[in-house]
């Protein structure tokens, strides 16, 4: 058993580079036991990126990232399989297996990764089905889902191997109110009442601050600044403070870098 | 003339990267089909959509190939006086030849080119990540079944073919021209050898059936994963296989024969 007073994941000194651009830059990051962390920043921040360098899918540059005491960047293939049957990830659009029913999309990872029997399975999927509110839908095919079931029944099946931590990509994004709100309480309620830890990548400020208790705020391959949604709004960050009240200009500026504007216009009339 | 000669060493390098990164796959789908042994229904789930749905197409052409095949060796043949060998030479040609060669590139048409859009969707819509995350593999789970599909139902298309057509020449010949039929099946008995003929187009056609599924399973896993990725793939899938079955087709033609 390893130390649960530790950090979850525990993010040291991590760099990574696609090509000549740095995406992070050294940063650090603690995930905690138990917790709903959101990991917010503009879009192309490479938060997405974050969740595959934990789930081992990419290799960094330099930097450690353990997780549950495992460092992520050493393990064989093998090792690395048996530490994700461990995580869940819920990938943006679902990634639901389109030539699968609901029902099977679930019940894959157990019939992959165990021996059960069918009846097993089937009570399995069916509770799990039950937990995110689509039991009614086992029998409908990815095609016929909507957008938030899909995102529903992909969690459903990441939670399928009971994990120790899941890991949300852009959950709330192109959700219509309702099912904004379905899958913000499942994501707080599976972490409760599975005794998951969750991270969850965002740029929703208002759906991520409900329901996280860290916040890290990621911007030009840093964390800019971390702490509690109420921290964050308090803090004396410029950065901080544009990225929580949404603001147009501030430290990310407004205008894309260029020369300046009365010369700009004074070059185009003397052509 | 500096740029023409860096993007000749760039092209070049390219494809022999795409090479490289091929024969790695081809090596991990391998590695994958021992397993896929012990899980036969995904197998032959697999060969249902590449090797059943094909059959109708096979059917359809070997038909028209021996017809064609038996109206042009008929008025060849009649010159000679020697149309009653007629299904020597409408059998050989399929046998040996056109069965394998043909059937190959209506597989690659049909199968391969469906093969590179289905799995390059799943790469575009996150499906082979999200198994990776899931701790499956993608390329045994995956790949590996549509591999051993492709390679076995090759074989089994392009003999259908081969039976198709020379039913077609012998409907074209016997039915329409007035060859003597017993002369036409009696004399393709005699003439067609079980291992110079027969055997050596199978072997061709499991050739053909490794080389164009290989083809699609890669460039469907290597595939850019946006729509205009996914399309050039499947593009390449028809034409790189239907040139590796030609240019094959020549260098076994002359190492078997």
């Amino acid at each position: 058993m390893t130390d649960t007073s530790t950090p979850l994941v525990e993010i040291r000194n991590l760099s990574f580079a696609r090509g000549n651009r740095m995406i992070f830059d050294g940063i650090d990051m603690d995930i905690q036991r138990g917790k709903v962390t959101a990991i917010m920043g503009p879009s192309g921040t490479g938060k997405t990126t974050l969740l595959r360098l934990i789930g081992g899918q990419i290799k960094p540059l330099s930097g450690t990232i353990k997780v549950d005491g495992v460092e992520v960047t050493d393990l064989s293939r093998s090792a690395l399989f048996q530490l994700r049957k461990r995580m869940g990830m819920l990938f943006q659009n679902g990634a639901l297996l389109t030539d699968m029913s609901v029902y099977d999309n679930i019940a894959f990872p157990i019939r992959e990764h165990t021996q059960l029997s069918e009846k097993m399975i089937r009570t399995l999927v069916t509770m799990k089905l039950q937990v995110v509110g689509l039991r009614g839908a086992r029998n409908l095919m990815p095609s016929e889902l909507s957008g938030g079931m899909a995102r529903r029944v992909a969690m459903a099946r990441a939670i399928a191997l009971d994990p120790m931590m899941m890991m949300y990509d852009e959950p709330f994004t192109g959700q219509d109110p309702i099912s904004l709100g379905v899958l913000v309480r499942l994501i707080r309620e599976l972490n409760d009442v599975l005794g998951l830890s969750s991270i969850v990548v965002s740029h929703d400020i208002e759906e991520a601050s409900s329901i996280a208790d860290t916040i890290y705020l990621l911007s030009g391959g840093k964390v800019v600044a971390h702490g509690s949604a109420q921290a964050l709004r308090d803090s004396g960050s410029e950065w901080a403070k544009q990225f929580m009240n949404g603001l147009p200009d501030g430290p990310v500026p407004f205008h894309y870098p260029a020369m300046d504007y009365a010369e700009d216009l004074l070059s185009v009339g003397s052509k | 003339m500096l740029n023409f000669i860096q993007g000749l060493g760039h092209s070049g390098l390219s494809f022999f990267q795409r090479l490289g990164r091929a024969h790695i796959l081809l090596a991990h789908i391998v590695a994958g089909v021992p397993g896929m042994l012990l899980r036969w229904p995904l197998v032959i789930q697999q060969m249902y959509y590449v090797g059943v749905l094909s059959v109708l197409i096979i059917l359809v052409s070997g038909f028209f190939v021996g017809m064609v095949l038996g109206l042009q060796g008929y008025n060849i043949l009649v010159d000679f006086g020697a149309e009653e060998t007629l299904g020597v030479m409408v059998s050989l040609s399929l046998v040996r030849e056109l069965g394998p060669v043909v059937a190959a590139l209506l597989f690659a048409g049909r199968a391969g080119s469906a093969l590179t859009a289905e799995i390059g969707l799943m790469k575009a819509t996150e499906q082979l990540s999200a198994m990776e995350m899931m701790a499956i593999d993608p390329i045994r789970r995956v790949l590996s079944p549509r591999f051993l599909a492709g390679f076995i139902s090759m074989p089994l298309l392009a003999a259908i073919f081969s039976a198709v057509g020379i039913m077609g020449g012998d409907f074209v010949g016997v039915g329409l021209l007035g060859v003597d039929e017993g002369a036409y099946w009696s004399q393709m008995q005699a003439s067609v050898d079980l291992y110079d003929d027969i055997l050596n187009g199978v072997i061709k056609s499991i050739v053909f059936g490794v080389v164009v599924t290989w083809i699609a399973v890669f460039e469907g896993y290597d595939a850019i994963p946006t729509s205009e990725g996914v399309s050039r793939a499947t593009t390449r899938t028809v034409v790189h296989s239907s040139l590796a079955i030609l240019g094959l087709d020549f260098i076994l033609t002359a190492i078997m024969f």
